[in-house]
């Protein structure tokens, strides 16, 4: 077999030793002046030691070779390959299963090949850095304002004193704010660290009330190690100064991470708040109408792959639909057979909830799907160096709100609303009075679990999509629903909202773990004090 | 009357094939040597445990198709223990009593080999282990072909220190047994080389932890105050998609702050929206994206078995070959499946490992192994960026422990002892 195999491999090599002059001759005639460089660092460059890369990264670097910025960015993103069958670097992106290569000069394509033709060049973090850090000096003069932007980002407390000399004669000529303001601070992180006296002087009035890491630090340094007892008192005050800023930022940003924790607990709670709050039914399937809506944002982004970005959109509205009308089935097909035995309506819809998971485990995977982040979705919101919203939690937070607001409108300002309520408060009465109370039943569980699958779809954006996501949220949902007082929305709000505060608020000197069991036993004394909750419903419609 | 007649002639031949059958079964399973395979392939570890039963079938397979094993096809038992750790122990039990399997290859959480521990012991049978572990045991009925903590985290943390520059550490966990062991190795490791302890944050998170605001946050606070900081991550299965999220949305990049992860594989990866994951780190024994010979077999033969070319290879299925193949020749130097042949036979063996040199079973039952750092790639795959110049030898007592420093395991005679103390000459049982 072995005999075999060698004999097979020599003969194919042979094959591809004839054949190959023959293709890879004219692509690379025409320029094999230019290519040369970097064709002639490949083993350089491939190297698994980061001395002899580096080097060679250098070497291009210095070299005055118009495609220098093209080979490097290609290294930067991954894109280098060293084709195997020639040993030559080529271009590769990937199309398909294989990869679509090209002359990484001009990008002239060159066809497809599997990807175990191709090697990476490959690279690490460290090496990463020194590549922006050579691109950022290229891109000093980028027309584009965003790649200056980043350039100088990248270079800020790693350029040396040429380059920073460089910028600071850029700066009267820069047109756009931002860049202005990143030279700025580039140099002024710079000169705090090794300008002379006077310049670190200029950089100390230009630091006050600024909030940047890196001149904080660079401040810290300065206000132990300067010669110069002003300039070090000075630091030191400016430092202070900025912490006790950053104290008070630190506490706005904990109140915002309490929101928005908050934000999730409602958004998971609101639909429970009407099935369970309204209606009395203990729907332990809540957490799977839950995972139907997150199912149906991951099917939506499958369907629509070019539309990445307005897949939520899509989503939101048939997320409510599958969940609104399986809750509806669960309705009419289990739980109206149930109505007045709360323990059985309990056993009834766990059973549910178990076969709704093992359904997606059957049909769909017991893995976890990836739902992708849409790109507005992603980053976050920079109000100051110091305190940024990530967008996510942000658009989260908001959602909450809205959805608060839309389901408060529909139960007290619609006919379905006030019907839905009527039923709610006196069956007799109100079926008395025309009302269908069976179809409002269905309809109002409908809108109910319809919420819950919208929540689906924001919980997506956070965490995994699996069989399992309804069971992280019901819990907390019942907790929630309970605690803020069962049938009151408001009352779901504000214990959604402050039980997300108090747990972020815990969780720096607690843990993580802790402060959950702290939150856990808080609700238990809680509730053994006040059995109805934070907002209690009063008269009639308590049902005592 | 005809119609009876009729009926009764078929049930009559009906009987007879039956028998027939079960009498070719008996003859065969006489003739079979019994490979037990003991991973959940329901319940919540189904995801990661189930490819590995898939991985011994076809280790079985092919070996059948080299002829089997003394002669004998091997025939593998597969039992599912459903992820929970009780019928672990009780599926074992059937496994060696029941259905006399010669060798077992199984278990993947340390609560489930805790679990079966004291049955393989009992019975005296083996168990093949091949999950990264946190060390601190060495039992005479175990194998060990997944990573002990000096196999994956103290290299972790070299490279981070030397090639990286770390100065300042986070070890996140989540909290059970493997992340605290792990983390206290880790610490007094750190400590040992001069980390003070203010440069060092320990934090720990439950189970499936979606809201990582705060930890981040603070993560970020910790790691800006000039010096180089690098997160140790033993954040287990799910937990790690908001974690890393939440750290891309916060901007925290993996060129500022990076991430080295334990318990993130290939297979783990392929449930992931990688983009905000690329550049972070993972430390293994083994990448789907290793060049070699024998992983491009190794590969080829898999997507063949399984029927498609897009499942992933990961450490643990590498573990099942090593252990496997081990398994396999030293059974053929005793010449029989009896276990203690097979255990004294398999010290010492060396078999290919998928990163192209050999892996050698251990005196303490732990193997070699290289060590490799890899970066997330935006396909799901690593980029290795770092690996160790020779094989590291699995350690079963921790060198950086006080309890454990001067415990030593080596199963050959004289010593034939799990855990002997040097300092006072004594053998102090199996475990703990």
């Amino acid at each position: 077999m072995a005999g075999l195999n060698t004999l097979g491999r020599a003969f194919l090599c042979f094959c591809f030793l004839i054949t190959l002059p023959m293709f890879t001759q004219p692509v690379f005639a025409q320029d094999s002046q230019l290519t040369n460089l970097l064709q002639d660092l490949a083993s350089d460059l491939t190297s698994k030691k980061r001395p002899v890369q580096l080097r060679a990264i250098d070497t291009i670097a210095k070299s005055d070779n118009q495609y220098r910025e093209r080979w490097l960015t290609f290294l930067l993103q991954g894109e280098l390959y060293v084709n195997k069958s020639d040993k030559s670097i080529v271009h590769a992106v990937k199309s398909g299963k294989g990869f679509a290569i090209s002359n990484p000069d001009n990008g002239e394509a060159l066809g497809e090949v599997k990807k175990r033709a191709l090697s990476k060049v490959r690279i690490n973090n460290a090496i990463r850095v020194k590549l922006k850090g050579i691109l950022g000096t290229m891109r000093l003069t980028d027309p584009d304002p965003l790649n200056r932007l980043v350039a100088l980002e990248d270079l800020t407390g790693k350029a040396d004193s040429v380059v920073v000399d460089t910028i600071r004669g850029f700066i009267p000529d820069e047109t756009d704010n931002r860049v202005k303001g990143a030279m700025q601070l580039l140099i002024g992180v710079h000169d705090l660290k090794q300008g002379s006296n006077e310049q670190q002087r200029a950089a100390l009035e230009y630091a006050e009330g600024k909030l940047d890491i890196e001149l904080i630090n660079e401040l810290r340094t300065l206000s132990i190690n300067s010669e110069d007892e002003n300039i070090r008192s000075r630091a030191l005050t400016l430092v202070e100064i900025a912490e006790n800023k950053k104290r008070w930022y630190a506490r706005v940003e904990t109140l915002f991470f309490g929101l928005s924790l908050g934000s999730v607990l409602v958004v998971a709670a609101i639909g429970l708040a009407i099935t369970f709050g309204v209606m009395g039914v203990i729907n332990m399937a809540h957490g799977e109408l839950i995972m139907l809506g997150a199912y149906t944002t991951y099917f939506v982004q499958q369907l629509l792959p070019s539309a990445i970005n307005y897949s939520l959109l899509i989503a939101i509205p048939a997320a409510f639909l599958v969940s609104g009308v399986v809750g509806i089935i669960i309705e009419r097909g289990v739980i109206r057979h149930l109505y007045g035995r709360p323990l059985e309506t309990l056993l009834a819809t766990f059973g549910i909830s178990l076969m709704l998971q093992q359904t997606v485990r059957t049909f769909v995977s017991s893995q976890n799907v990836a739902v992708i982040n849409p790109v507005w979705m992603s980053g976050s919101l920079e109000i100051n160096p110091a305190l940024s919203l990530t967008l996510n939690r942000l658009i989260i937070l908001a959602f909450c709100l809205v959805v608060f607001m839309v389901l408060l409108l529909v139960l007290n300002r619609s006919s379905f609303g006030l019907q839905m309520r009527a039923v709610a408060q006196n069956r007799q009465m109100a079926r008395a009075m025309g009302i269908r109370s069976s179809r409002v039943d269905a309809l109002t569980f409908g809108l109910g679990s319809g919420i819950a699958g919208i929540a689906g779809v924001a919980l997506s954006q956070l965490g995994n999509v699996g069989p399992n996501l309804g069971q992280n949220y019901i819990i907390d949902s019942f907790m929630v629903v309970v605690f803020g007082g069962v049938g009151n929305l408001w009352g779901t709000l504000v214990a959604g909202m402050s039980l997300g505060i108090a747990n972020k608020v815990v969780e720096p000197w607690a843990g993580a773990v802790m402060a959950k069991i702290l939150i856990l036993v808080f609700i238990i004394m809680f509730i053994q004090r006040k059995p109805k909750g934070l907002f209690p419903q009063l008269g009639r419609a308590a049902g005592d | 009357m005809f119609i009876r007649n009729r009926n009764s002639r078929i049930s009559t031949s009906l009987v007879a094939g039956i028998l027939s059958l079960g009498i070719a079964g008996i003859a065969q399973a006489a003739d079979t040597i019994k490979v037990g395979v003991l991973h959940s392939l329901s319940g919540t570890m189904a995801i990661s445990e189930t490819t590995l039963k898939d991985t011994m079938l076809m280790l079985i397979e092919e070996q059948n198709k080299k002829g089997g094993l003394l002669g004998k096809p091997l025939e593998a038992v597969v039992v599912d223990p459903a992820s929970d750790w009780p019928l672990f122990a009780e599926k074992a039990r059937e496994l060696i009593e029941i259905e006399n399997v010669a060798a077992t290859f199984g278990a993947w959480t340390s609560v489930s080999r805790k679990s079966v521990l004291p049955v393989f012991e009992e019975l005296n049978s083996l168990l093949f282990y091949p999950v990264q572990y946190e060390g601190e045991e060495s039992s005479k009925n175990v194998f060990y072909t997944g990573a002990a903590p000096n196999q994956q985290a103290i290299p972790a943390v070299d490279y981070l220190m030397d090639d990286v520059g770390a100065e300042r550490w986070v070890l996140a966990g989540t909290d059970y047994v493997y992340p605290r062991t792990t983390n206290k190795i880790l610490e007094a490791y750190l400590k040992d080389k001069g980390v003070a302890a203010d440069d060092i944050m320990i934090n720990y998170t439950p189970f499936g932890h979606s809201d990582w605001q705060s930890i981040v946050a603070e993560i970020k606070k910790f790691g800006s105050d000039g010096k180089k900081t690098a997160v140790v991550s033993t954040v287990n299965g799910d937990a790690n998609v908001p974690f890393y999220k939440e750290l891309a949305n916060q901007g925290v990049s993996a060129e500022d702050i990076p991430v080295i992860a334990f318990s993130v594989g290939e297979e783990e990866l392929s449930g992931f929206d990688t983009a905000p994951l690329v550049g972070h780190l993972a430390a293994w024994n083994y990448f789907m994206s290793v060049e070699s010979d024998t992983n491009d077999e190794f590969i080829t033969a898999w997507h063949e078995f399984i029927g498609s070319e897009d499942r992933v290879t990961n450490d643990p299925m590498e573990a099942h070959y090593i252990g496997f193949n081990m398994w396999v020749k030293a059974v053929e130097k005793a010449g029989t499946t009896d276990t203690d042949a097979v255990e004294s036979a398999i010290i010492g063996v060396s078999v290919p490992n998928l990163s192209g040199g050999f892996s050698t079973m251990m005196p303490n039952h732990h193997i070699t192994k290289p060590v490799l750092i890899g970066e997330i790639q935006d396909d799901g795959q690593f980029d290795i960026v770092w690996e160790t110049s020779g094989l590291v030898a699995g350690d079963a007592w921790s060198d950086f422990l006080p309890d454990s420093k001067m415990l030593i395991s080596d199963w050959r005679a004289p010593l034939t002892c799990g855990n002997y103390n040097v300092s006072d000459g004594t053998c102090s049982g199996q475990n703990l």
